[in-house]
């Protein structure tokens, strides 16, 4: 067991599946000095040339050389710079990678991971800080995932690099070296659909993943200690497939509902979620379900004061808690 | 004739494709007298399918055709000019000829166009002529144009990092020559020297735009340089000057000398699809003067003068292909539909959708 940050855990399991996996290999934009976060740092001068491969700045190349690699045998993990850059490979993902089994009656498939480091909270302005999720967990054949733990980043890193079927595997910037905790040294896998309760409640459920998960963590904390109000918090981890047994289970056990998310509101996941806890649940509700997400505005903006405002916070996520908690 | 020299490049083929137009050249290529038969056999094939197809569809019959009549010599040279089983093809949807020439059957093509349960290339979830068998090494394709470029390139550099001996060959219109993955994979393929074919077959239209509204240059392969890989522009109507162009620019790329643009210069006889009128973009005087320039007919003849195709034996193809076809058609047809939930299968290697839970 090793304590690490996000980004440690990202780094040194992508070590661990290539070392044991001649199979796997890298493809992204600098890449092999380490790229730009240093989620790959030290792997090219440990696997070379071959399996850590610097792609020209184009990434529906990034995509598509990885899908024709996976038809040949080789299990690429492609990395997206930002996800706000991922918008040229949309077509190679969604037309092709996600319809490949579907559209081969599974004779063909396309077992590929590309990981998208995303959100905003570091002044990266317009198009260094989006949340693209959405758009990916409504397309079927992808299956979409969002760790916030360094615990998570390895457990479904593994379950992604291994599975069968294209994964697209989220990963929040804020969080790379905000976020620490423990890690075992062995390998494990975190199956791809299962959300976890972070915190348990008996007055209201909270739905989050990545780094909002962690503001409404702290949200629930400080409004334990001021005001007694209970909060279970359940971090969803994978967007697609939901953990819709999860999600329906928790959500009744308190019969009040906030989902918060960093991205834009509208037709975000809080959305699915909702829908789905109101047409499973809804005798249980004891109140409207709530959704706290970012302002429909086009990308979250780049000058400080304008970020803060975009951005979730624990005293948003607090007031939200103790307005739905005193319906 | 057009060579554009790239580095790594070893021969032109040039000189031995111009000697293709010659009789009895180089012994055909070292293709025996049952090669040439099957090759023509196969643009036969291609030929009488594809019109057939347009048949079935005004009859009723079926939904849709997108065909490549005309272009059976680019398809059939260069699905020859291929280790076939062994080496990747990614077609593009007029690519019949090719598919037949690497071994997909006449009874499973017209499962494919009648979109049956047991169509092997996609049980029926695909529209017509999006071909795919992992068995023959046919890469399942999609309708947005050119993204299989891409997919060819990440197999060649699979093939290359597992020292496979593998080359890729992907096909494509000179319309989608305008698209961002064309100049994506070709850039990459040149990176990595990958062993992988891009094999343009300029048929002179996407669907209604003339190939001057698509590019300012005259071949697509003039391109080649810019990329520092070899181009070559091929006759596409003959067939042996086709097989001889590809098969140069296999070999080169199996023996480790990286990617080469082919484009064959051709026609096509037939409206873009079902669903297209192409009176309205181009004259009936064109269109016959192509239709001078048939590649079957030019094949027939010149099999016929080098001794090797008597007449009495093109009848036997002809009638052989027919009762093929016919057989194909009714087997087809009679094949069952999928069931309606085969509609959920295959999402994921695991599950079927839960669209319905």
């Amino acid at each position: 067991m090793s304590v690490k940050s996000n980004l440690e855990s990202i780094r040194d399991t992508l070590d661990e599946l290539m070392a044991a996996d001649d199979r796997i290999m890298i493809i992204g934009e600098d890449v092999e000095q380490g790229g730009v976060f240093r989620a790959t740092d030290g792997l090219f001068k440990k696997y070379g040339v071959d399996r850590v491969i610097d792609s020209p700045l184009a990434e529906s190349s990034i995509v598509g050389v990885s899908i024709g690699a996976s038809l040949n045998g080789l299990r690429p993990i492609a990395e997206i710079q930002f996800a706000d850059f991922i918008l040229p490979a949309v077509n190679q993902i969604i037309s092709e990678a996600a319809k490949l089994r579907y559209r081969s009656g599974g004779d063909w498939s396309c077992p590929i991971v590309i990981r998208a480091p995303y959100g905003g909270g570091i002044h990266g302005g317009l198009y260094h800080s989006q949340s693209m999720e959405q758009m990916f967990a409504h397309i079927p054949g992808l299956k979409v995932v969002a760790p916030a733990t360094p615990y998570d980043m390895k457990g479904l890193l593994r379950a992604a690099a291994l599975d069968p079927d294209p994964v697209i595997y989220f990963e929040h910037k804020r969080t790379y070296r905000l976020i620490r905790g423990e890690v075992p040294d062995t390998p494990y896998e975190i199956r791809i659909g299962e959300a976890i309760v972070r915190r348990e409640g008996d007055d209201l459920t909270v739905f989050s993943y990545g780094l909002a998960m962690h503001m409404c963590l702290e949200a629930a904390e400080k409004v334990a200690s001021e005001t007694g109000i209970e909060c279970t918090v359940v971090d969803l981890r994978t967007l697609l497939p939901l953990d819709r047994e999860t999600i329906l289970e928790t959500a009744k056990a308190t019969g009040k509902i906030l989902i918060v998310h960093e991205d834009n509101l509208t037709c975000g996941i809080g959305a699915e979620v909702a829908a789905l806890i109101g047409e499973h649940a809804f005798e249980y509700l004891d109140g409207p379900i709530m959704r706290l997400g970012g302002p429909d505005v086009p990308a979250v903006p780049f000058n400080h004061v304008l970020e803060e405002f975009y951005m979730p916070s624990p005293a948003k996520i607090t007031t939200a808690i103790r307005t739905l908690a005193a319906y | 004739m057009t060579t554009v020299k790239g580095p790594g490049e070893a021969k032109s083929p040039s000189q031995a494709v111009l000697a293709s137009q010659r009789r009895g050249a180089a012994a055909h290529f070292g293709l025996s007298t049952a090669q040439l038969t099957e090759m023509y056999t196969r643009m036969v094939q291609a030929r009488r399918i594809a019109d057939r197809m347009l048949v079935l569809q005004r009859q009723g019959r079926a939904p849709f055709v997108i065909s490549g009549q005309g272009q059976e010599a680019c398809q059939v040279g260069a699905g020859f000019a291929i280790k076939r089983g062994v080496d990747w093809v990614f077609p593009y949807y007029r690519d019949l000829g090719m598919c037949l020439t690497v071994g997909m059957t006449p009874a499973e093509l017209f499962l494919n166009f009648f979109a049956r349960k047991d169509d092997p290339n996609s049980h029926g979830v695909q529209m017509a002529a999006h071909w795919g068998s992992k068995a023959l090494r046919i890469v399942s394709g999609s309708s947005p144009v050119t993204t299989q470029l891409l997919h060819a390139t990440g197999a060649a550099l699979a093939a290359k990092l597992r020292k496979t001996k593998e080359v890729c060959i992907t096909s494509l219109g000179e319309g989608s020559t305008a698209q961002g993955d064309f100049h994506e994979a070709l850039n990459f393929a040149s990176i990595h020297k990958l062993p992988v074919i891009f094999y343009v077959e300029n048929n002179g239209y996407a669907i209604s735009e003339a190939s001057w509204k698509q590019m300012a240059v005259a071949n697509v392969a003039d391109r080649a340089p810019a990329y520092g890989m070899r181009g070559q522009v091929v006759d596409g109507n003959d067939v042996l000057a086709v097989y001889q162009t590809v098969k140069w620019a296999v070999d080169e790329a199996r023996r480790g000398h990286g990617p080469a643009l082919i484009e064959a210069k051709t026609y096509r006889i037939v409206p873009h699809s079902s669903d297209d009128d192409d009176r309205r973009y181009r004259t009936r005087k064109e269109l016959e003067e192509w239709m001078k320039k048939d590649p079957i007919d030019r094949f027939r003849k010149y099999l016929a003068e080098e001794g090797l195709l008597t007449d009495q034996k093109a009848v036997e193809i002809e009638q052989q292909v027919e009762a093929e076809i016919k057989l194909a058609i009714a087997a087809a047809e009679a094949a069952p539909d999928p069931l309606p939930e085969d509609a959920l299968l295959h999402v994921y290697a695991d599950t079927p959708s839960d669209a319905t839970q």
